[in-house]
């Protein structure tokens, strides 16, 4: 079957998008033959010029652009290329997407996303709501809209705890003036509210699973960074065997009826309590792993999109690990002067 | 206490969890321990035959074994029976 899906996310830098590696579960896909289109914001993402992995790419605005401007430029690249399917793969992109689903799929583009009260809910600052209405155990956590909120956490909060930007960044802070440096570090970067989480000592787990929007788990694989740069992101992960994680994504994946991909960030205590530190509403960048250990979890995605009925995965392979590298793709400068000049490669 | 019926041992001496995803690498003495250890033996028949595989006297066994099995213990390896 042939197929064209545009995705986005193709910054495979240091801290990467999942675009990629969504891609190469696609290619790597029985059923599919994909054409990808990718979607890009920055002229310099990697994935733009992986001509082994992306056919052709579009630069599109921002979404900081406003919505009309986005559905222009897709409706655009849908008359050059017949979308089937799009995957957007960031978190400040979805809100449009869900927005536009409706209107995407009488375009002819199809789309699995999360409903707008499932994205909404699980936002951080939502979190604990999230937990009491699901009794999930989540870290206390509240929204913080200035400064000198800081100085009034203590005692509702103890250090050290995190400080956390609405979409990404999360640092650990030791203390008030610590707290206010990474404020101002992240609101600069991310805007307003900030994320104030208690921190709870054990193990950072991670499960990447996807929702069939009836409360069923099609895929669920769970993975413990095992590497982890400045950044915060796993340069090397593996997949773990854990029912406790499965269990617990089961429980929420039914009882919120999850709709897509997601990822669930949990920290595991050395009482095997489990805590849900963030519930991100698309496929995390370490998909492919979950792909390499028998769960092609972007094919799956992309079955669903299309009204396809798809069994649940039942195994994975435990063990399996990542290692991420880095690699210098040697380009032509009339590539990138195509890409900046027409917006298309 | 015993081992944890899901961890996995290889005969390089390489242990994994996979509950919580770390890996060991064991030395010989060792592997001999987690190779008694699947087998069930409790800690006198354990001893007895570290006894008769090493020469080494009966404090120093015991102090050794006992260092071992709080290892494994603080790594998570072992379950009550």
């Amino acid at each position: 079957m042939q197929l064209t899906v545009a995705v986005s996310g193709l910054n495979n830098i240091d801290s990467p998008g999942p675009g990629i590696p969504v891609i190469r579960g696609l290619r790597e896909s029985k059923e599919f033959d994909v054409k990808i289109i990718g979607l890009a914001y920055e002229n310099l993402e990697p994935g733009i010029y992986m001509h082994n992995l992306v056919d052709k790419t579009y630069q599109i605005p921002y979404p900081s652009s406003g919505m009309d401007a986005l559905l222009d430029r897709i409706a655009y690249i849908h008359a050059q290329e017949k979308l089937d399917v799009l995957i957007p793969n960031f978190d400040a992109e979805l809100f449009p997407y869900i927005k536009s689903e409706e209107l995407l799929k009488e375009m002819g583009i199809k789309m699995f996303l999360p409903t707008l009260d499932q994205f909404e809910e699980r936002h951080k600052s939502n979190l604990p709501e999230f937990g009491k209405k699901y009794g999930v155990n989540i870290p206390p956590s509240k929204p913080i809209s200035t400064i000198s909120e800081i100085d009034r956490l203590y005692p509702e909060f103890e250090f050290p705890l995190l400080v956390k930007g609405k979409f990404y960044d999360a640092y650990i802070a030791h203390s008030p003036s610590e707290a206010k440096n990474y404020f101002t570090k992240i609101s600069f970067k991310w805007g307003l509210p900030i994320i104030i989480q208690q921190f709870v000592k054990g193990t950072e787990v991670n499960v990447v699973a996807l929702g069939d929007g009836n409360g069923k788990t099609i895929a669920a694989v769970p993975m413990r960074k095992q590497y982890i740069t400045d950044k915060g992101k796993a340069w090397s992960g593996i997949t773990l065997g854990d029912e406790s994680m499965l269990k617990l994504t089961n429980e929420i994946i039914a009882a919120t009826k999850w709709r897509g991909g997601m990822e669930l960030e949990m920290i595991k205590t050395i009482d095997n309590q489990l805590f849900i530190i963030e519930i991100n509403p698309r496929l995390p960048a370490w998909v492919y792993l979950a792909v390499g250990a028998g769960q092609n979890i972007p094919e799956a995605l992309v079955k669903l999109a299309l009204g396809k009925d798809v069994e649940p995965y039942e195994n994975y392979e435990i063990g399996k690990m990542f290692i991420r590298y880095s690699y210098d793709l040697i380009c032509d400068l009339k590539e990138f002067e195509k890409l900046s000049t027409t917006g298309e490669l | 206490m015993r081992l944890k019926k899901n961890i996995a041992v290889s005969e390089s001496g390489f242990i994994f969890d996979p509950t919580s995803g770390e890996s060991f690498t064991l030395n010989p003495v060792a592997m001999d321990i987690i190779s008694l250890l699947k087998q069930g033996k409790n800690d006198k028949e354990i001893q007895k035959s570290l006894s008769d595989l090493y020469d080494v006297d009966e404090a120093t066994l015991e102090k050794d074994y006992f260092q071992f099995l709080f290892l494994l213990n603080s790594n998570q390896l072992l379950e009550n029976e």
